[in-house]
């Protein structure tokens, strides 16, 4: 689904350059949720603006479904951290879900139609004609994850979507996500830099070197599903795992300092 | 919702100044009887039997409110409207275009350093022709804050919103009417409202020296004639313009930024 080879990624030139990612390989299968770990400041954020189009990478090559990344991939959504950032707080809250429908050809009623149903995956059913203020951060994310829904695209990257909430709010969203790609066929990236979390959620962990990025880990998940809270995090391949990311992760840390 | 009231009432707290200083400037013009100062009922008395003492069918104005003042506000609104329009589409191109900018800012600059009022004489010798002429004046005149905070306000759209649109595969025109301009609503507000302030100022200045008619001509004519309670009452007049003409805008921006207010309030 998602391919990587040798991804290189400089900002600038001369002396201020700053590497980003080098020679960064990564494979994505169709279906699969990828958890991607890393320090902060790894170039974790170069990656999914490299994969999204938003920024054209210095080297190597990224395709989706066989198609090299050039300009937005139409059948690509991103879930940006910051949310109050990435709603537009002039429109309504269905009218936020519903704006990315128009590349779709879809008229106005179907998109309306669509919006309230991806509001509903998400539980929002009732908050159609609310502003984005009116919501609290993991209600405005909610949103940002049924905008991403109601696209319909076949990957969804995922930056670090659960960095601005408060703990109860971030376990709900986790499940979200992991109910959410049961429903709906679809590739997930998503990044993030809680051990826990990666693996809580991925069937697969990825874990990024200290800038400039590449791949110093890559760990399969094979955890009884259904997911849950607190069976899964305290089943002893849940501890095994978050326990070896976590020393990748400071490995990575002890190398950097 | 508290802080709005006592904020409302505390604007009506001040209102009891208006009266005091009315019946103070009353005391002591009487006091002082000199023609040079009317009192304030005199000057009420003069823009009463000049413009408002028409027929209830026409509300009463006046023939002198309806062919001065109707014309002073006409220009006043079309020569702010132009400007507005110019401004803004402008402002918002080359706030997208930062090098574009750099270039035509000092142009901007030197535009705006130019004190309007000059340009009558050199407008009348280029149009020859009253309305033109003063038009051109307004626009020239009150073009430079809509224009400075159209490119501020579309340069400081936040690049988050910029990107999720690009990623959700917004056209660029998409962006522009859907994304660009609603992000820099709240600035492009603010420049309007100072245009429209400046743009009463510049209507009267482009009647007086090149006016047949207009709240500014009356001003000049009066002033010619002797009629010192009609200079007032211009001026009195001009000034519960400019802030009527105010509070409308006022009102009209805070319903269309109603989300602007209530996010930052929220963060």
């Amino acid at each position: 689904m998602l391919e990587i080879s040798n991804l290189t990624h400089v900002y600038g030139s001369g002396p201020t350059a700053h590497r980003a990612i080098d020679g960064l390989d990564l494979s994505v299968a169709e279906g699969e949720l990828l958890s991607v770990v890393g320090p902060s400041g790894c170039g974790k954020s170069t990656l999914i603006r490299c994969i999204a189009g938003l920024i054209r990478p210095t080297g190597g090559e990224i395709r989706i479904a066989g198609t090299p990344v050039r300009d937005t991939p139409d059948n690509l959504a991103v879930v940006f951290q910051d949310y109050s950032r990435s709603l537009f707080p002039w429109m309504s809250v269905a009218d936020n879900v519903a704006l990315p429908l128009r590349r779709r050809n879809m008229d106005k009623a179907r998109r309306r139609a669509a919006a309230q149903e991806a509001l509903e995956s998400v539980g929002l059913a009732a908050a159609g004609k609310k502003y984005p203020f009116q919501l609290s951060g993991g209600m405005q994310q909610r949103v940002a994850i049924a905008r991403a829904l109601a696209y319909r695209p076949s990957l969804m990257l995922m930056d670090e979507p659960f960095g601005s909430v408060d703990a109860q709010t971030r376990e709900d969203l986790e499940d979200l996500v992991l109910q959410v790609r049961g429903h709906h066929r679809m590739t997930i990236v998503l990044i993030t830099h809680d051990i826990d979390e990666s693996v809580y959620v991925g069937d697969r962990v990825v874990v990024l070197s200290k800038a400039p990025a590449h791949v110093v880990g890559d760990l399969k998940v094979d955890l009884p599903a259904p997911r849950d809270q607190i069976t899964t995090r305290e089943h002893p391949d849940f501890v095994h795992l978050r326990a070896e990311v976590g020393r990748l992760v400071r490995g990575v840390e002890a190398a950097a300092s | 919702m508290r802080g709005r009231l006592a904020g409302g009432a505390r604007r009506l707290a001040g209102l009891w100044l208006v009266p005091v200083v009315i019946a103070v400037w009353e005391v002591t013009t009487r006091l002082l009887e000199d023609t040079d100062f009317p009192p304030p009922s005199t000057i009420v008395t003069s823009m009463y039997e000049l413009w408002f003492s028409g027929p209830p069918s026409r509300l009463f104005f006046t023939d002198e409110a309806i062919g001065n003042i109707l014309p002073s506000l006409g220009r006043m609104f079309a020569g702010w409207i132009l400007a507005a329009v110019i401004g803004v589409l402008l402002g918002v191109a080359l706030g997208r275009a930062p090098v574009a900018t750099q270039y035509v800012d000092p142009l901007i600059q030197l535009g705006r350093a130019i004190p309007p009022p000059l340009l009558v004489s050199l407008f009348a010798l280029l149009f020859r022709e009253e309305l033109r002429t003063q038009l051109a004046t307004i626009v020239f005149g009150v073009i430079w804050p809509v224009l400075l905070n159209s490119i501020e306000g579309a340069r400081s759209v936040d690049p988050v919103q910029v990107e999720t649109a690009t990623v959700f595969g917004l056209s660029r025109r998409q962006q522009l009417w859907r994304i660009v301009i609603p992000a820099a609503a709240p600035k492009i507000f603010a420049g309007l409202r100072l245009s429209l302030s400046l743009a009463l100022i510049l209507m009267v200045i482009a009647e007086v020296f090149a006016g047949s008619d207009g709240i500014g001509y009356q001003l000049r004519e009066a002033q010619r004639e002797f009629e010192t309670p009609i200079v007032w009452g211009a001026i009195v007049l001009l000034g519960v313009l400019g802030y009527l003409v105010n509070s409308l805008f006022v009102l009209a921006e805070s319903r269309l930024l109603v989300w602007h207010r209530q996010a930052t309030r929220a963060t």
